[in-house]
């Protein structure tokens, strides 16, 4: 009888090419994602060392960090931001690795474009420099961020030593309610467990909230799981994630297909496997969320009140220093706070069906004059869609634009930037002190909630907005 | 890249006893567009150091001469956030050889390990000690002593120990990395490769 397994012991142990005792395990790696930021110090290790990729035909680069949202056709006008794109495209083509740079049809934001395009798939390894790569465990992956001395060993030998992490599960039950979406989810758990909660833990999500979740959202879910300090997240792969799959351009085919799909369908926790740690919550309970400090733990249901500091886990000073930081007081209602900026957008929410939820809030309504909106889809694949759905003509009509596919305000570290003082409700992923520009100040939230703030110029609970949309 | 053995190292420390500093904060975004492994030090902490027009912050640690070191001594979950290297760089570039802390955000701690700057995880009450130590004298010693995995303040000789890996703890005293190890098992990599099946 073989030892019971989880599904991450399944895809980690199969990886494994040595075991060093009381050290990591060397993990072999299926599929690396490059981006322009994190990887020239990389390339420039490998030229020191005069060695190349071992597998460039395992490794797909893309420009979305530092790329510009407007005019994406223009030269690159800051210097820097365009030798770093310079540099990853003289890299990918001297190594032989396909490149989807700016303009590129296949261009988009890392974690966008890898499962858009099939590259993606249950069962496999996948790092990239980017602490999101998580996003990919939606699939039943192993994915996780690495730094950049990591990106330049997973360049030269397609490995990383890498210590196993501990296994965690995390059960939500039941249904979630009207309004309530995959970044809710994300944020509750995220409220409950604090940033640091899950950290040396790999988790893996389960429960019904997660089998009636579409991929896109599993991806959001998978995305967010850094934030609570995990290595990554995955997510049992179903007959939607190989219905997902199958036909995207990187994806097996004809034998490649049935060998692939005799392995993905063993990708599942074994009846009694043993985590070291499992957690359930409620679905129903949950609320539309969102944060009201510098980090994403720090958030709560939208109709609640700032917590007092004695309700919270951690030390009173970091805590009174982050509200300080946000001009907000213990006690505070989040609900009618006026906002000046709405970011949509991201890898955590930049897909297609979180412009479609955007979409369904603000049809026949009108942005509100002190907002300014940003826009911004995940990749082309995305803005195509959003164009022949015709969302893009509900946003014009409601006033908004949509700008050219990038990582944006996220990280801010082109010109989106969300200037000192002004209050933004992103759909992003940290709301860490100055991340979507200096002195900027953020509230994570799912593009509902985003929505319904962009149109009443205030947090507002998107779910009065939809009543009247049902009801009407 | 090689990096400078650690063993023992002695010396000051630089408290941030705020919880959850994460790596937007040790460096921000729009510093990561260089290209080579240079400078990061400068912009350490860049907007809790420098006011927006450039001019230092008089209030922030790192711009009080009386406080300096290579040790930084910050709170409960020191680098959260981003997997950006550069953070570690910037810590490295500064000065600093050890990062103390009660708990480490598990990218931040390998960068660390990676590039040569040392995390040293102790107790939440250890950690606290540290820092009362360093409010009464700044110029409070501090010894980190990796090959019997031991940090002791100095004063009272007070120490606790930490944990690491031995094949880390190989690496750091002899400024070996990653890549050295993993060349060397090339042949049994490819091997590997060959039997994947995708
Ligand atoms: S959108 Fe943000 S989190 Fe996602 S890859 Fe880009 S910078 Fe990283």
């Amino acid at each position: 009888m073989s030892a019971k397994k989880t599904l991450f012991d399944k895809v980690w142990d199969s990886h494994v090419v040595h075991q060093i005792e009381n050290g990591p395990d060397v993990l072999f790696i299926d599929r690396h994602m490059v981006h322009e930021v994190t990887s020239p110090v990389a390339f420039l290790g490998l030229k020191n060392r005069n060695i190349g990729v071992m597998h460039p035909e395992k490794t797909f680069a893309t420009a979305d960090h530092n790329t510009p949202t407007i005019n994406q056709h223009l030269p690159v006008a800051d210097p820097l931001s365009a030798n770093q794109l310079k540099m990853l495209e003289a890299n990918a083509n001297e190594h032989g690795i396909s490149y989807w740079g700016l303009g590129h049809e296949k261009n988009g934001i890392v974690h966008v474009v890898g499962p858009e395009y099939g590259i993606t798939v249950p069962g496999a390894t996948i790092v990239c420099g980017d602490s999101h790569t998580s996003t990919h465990g939606a699939f039943g992956a192993i994915a996780f961020g690495i730094g950049t001395s990591e990106v330049e060993m997973v360049l030269a030998t397609q490995c990383i030593m890498q210590p196993k992490p501990k296994r965690m599960r995390i059960n939500i039950t039941g249904e979630l309610q009207y309004g309530v979406t995959p970044k809710d989810v994300a944020l509750f758990i995220i409220s409950q467990l604090t940033t640091s909660g899950a950290t040396g833990y790999f988790v893996e999500y389960a429960g019904d909230v997660f089998k009636n979740m579409s991929m896109e959202g599993r991806m959001t879910v998978c995305n967010l799981s850094i934030e609570m300090g995990a290595r990554g997240g995955m997510i049992a792969p179903d007959e939607k994630t190989f219905e997902y799959i199958k036909g995207r351009e990187f994806a097996p085919t004809g034998s490649a297909w049935d060998k692939a799909m005799t392995y993905w369908e063993t990708l599942y926790t074994d009846d009694d496997s043993i985590f070291d740690k499992e957690l359930t919550f409620d679905g129903s309970a949950i609320e539309p969320m969102i944060t009201y400090g510098t980090n994403p733990g720090m958030g709560m249901g939208i109709s609640k009140s700032i917590p007092n500091y004695d309700e919270t886990q951690g030390a009173a000073s970091s805590y009174k220093k982050s509200l300080q930081y946000m001009q907000f007081g213990e006690g505070d209602a989040m609900i009618g706070k006026p906002i000046d900026f709405v970011f949509i957008g991201s890898c955590t929410n930049g897909r297609i069906e979180d412009f479609r939820a955007f979409a369904s809030v603000v049809k026949g309504r009108k942005k509100a004059d002190n907002v300014t909106a940003w826009l911004v889809p995940g990749s082309h694949k995305v803005e195509a869609a959003i164009k022949e759905e015709g969302l893009l003509d509900i946003f014009t009509e409601a006033g908004f634009e949509l700008r050219e596919p990038g990582c944006s305000a996220c990280l801010a570290m082109n010109d989106d930037k969300i200037p000192a003082g002004k209050l933004a409700v992103s759909t992003s992923n940290r709301n860490f002190e100055g991340r979507q520009g200096p002195g900027s100040r953020t509230l994570l939230a799912s593009p509902l909630v985003a929505a319904a703030a962009a149109v009443t110029g205030k947090v507002t609970d998107p779910r009065e907005l939809m009543q009247e949309v049902v009801a009407g | 890249m090689a990096y400078d053995k650690f063993n023992i190292l002695t010396s000051t420390a630089v408290p941030l006893p705020i919880e959850n500093v994460d790596t937007d904060q040790i460096i921000p975004a729009r510093f990561l567009k260089a290209t080579e492994r240079k400078g990061f030090g400068d912009n350490l902490f860049r907007d809790w150091r420098y006011n927006q027009d450039n001019t230092p912050k008089e209030d922030f640690i790192l711009n009080n001469p009386i406080y300096g070191g290579e040790i930084l001594v910050g709170g409960k979950n020191f680098g959260s956030g981003s997997s950006r290297e550069h953070a570690a760089w910037a810590v490295y570039d500064y000065g600093f050889r050890c990062v103390i802390s009660s708990f480490f955000a598990d990218i931040f701690r390998n960068n660390c390990l990676n590039i040569g700057v040392l995390p040293v995880q102790v107790s939440a009450e250890f950690l606290q000690k540290i820092f009362g130590e360093i409010e009464k004298d700044p110029k409070a010693k501090f010894e980190v002593n990796l090959p019997e995995q031991k940090v002791t303040i100095l004063a009272t000789g007070e120490s606790e120990s930490f944990d690491i890996n031995t094949y880390k703890k190989g690496n750091m005293t002899n400024g070996f990395d990653d890549i050295d190890y993993l060349l060397n098992i090339k042949k049994d990599i490819q091997e590997f490769a060959e039997n994947r099946p995708i």
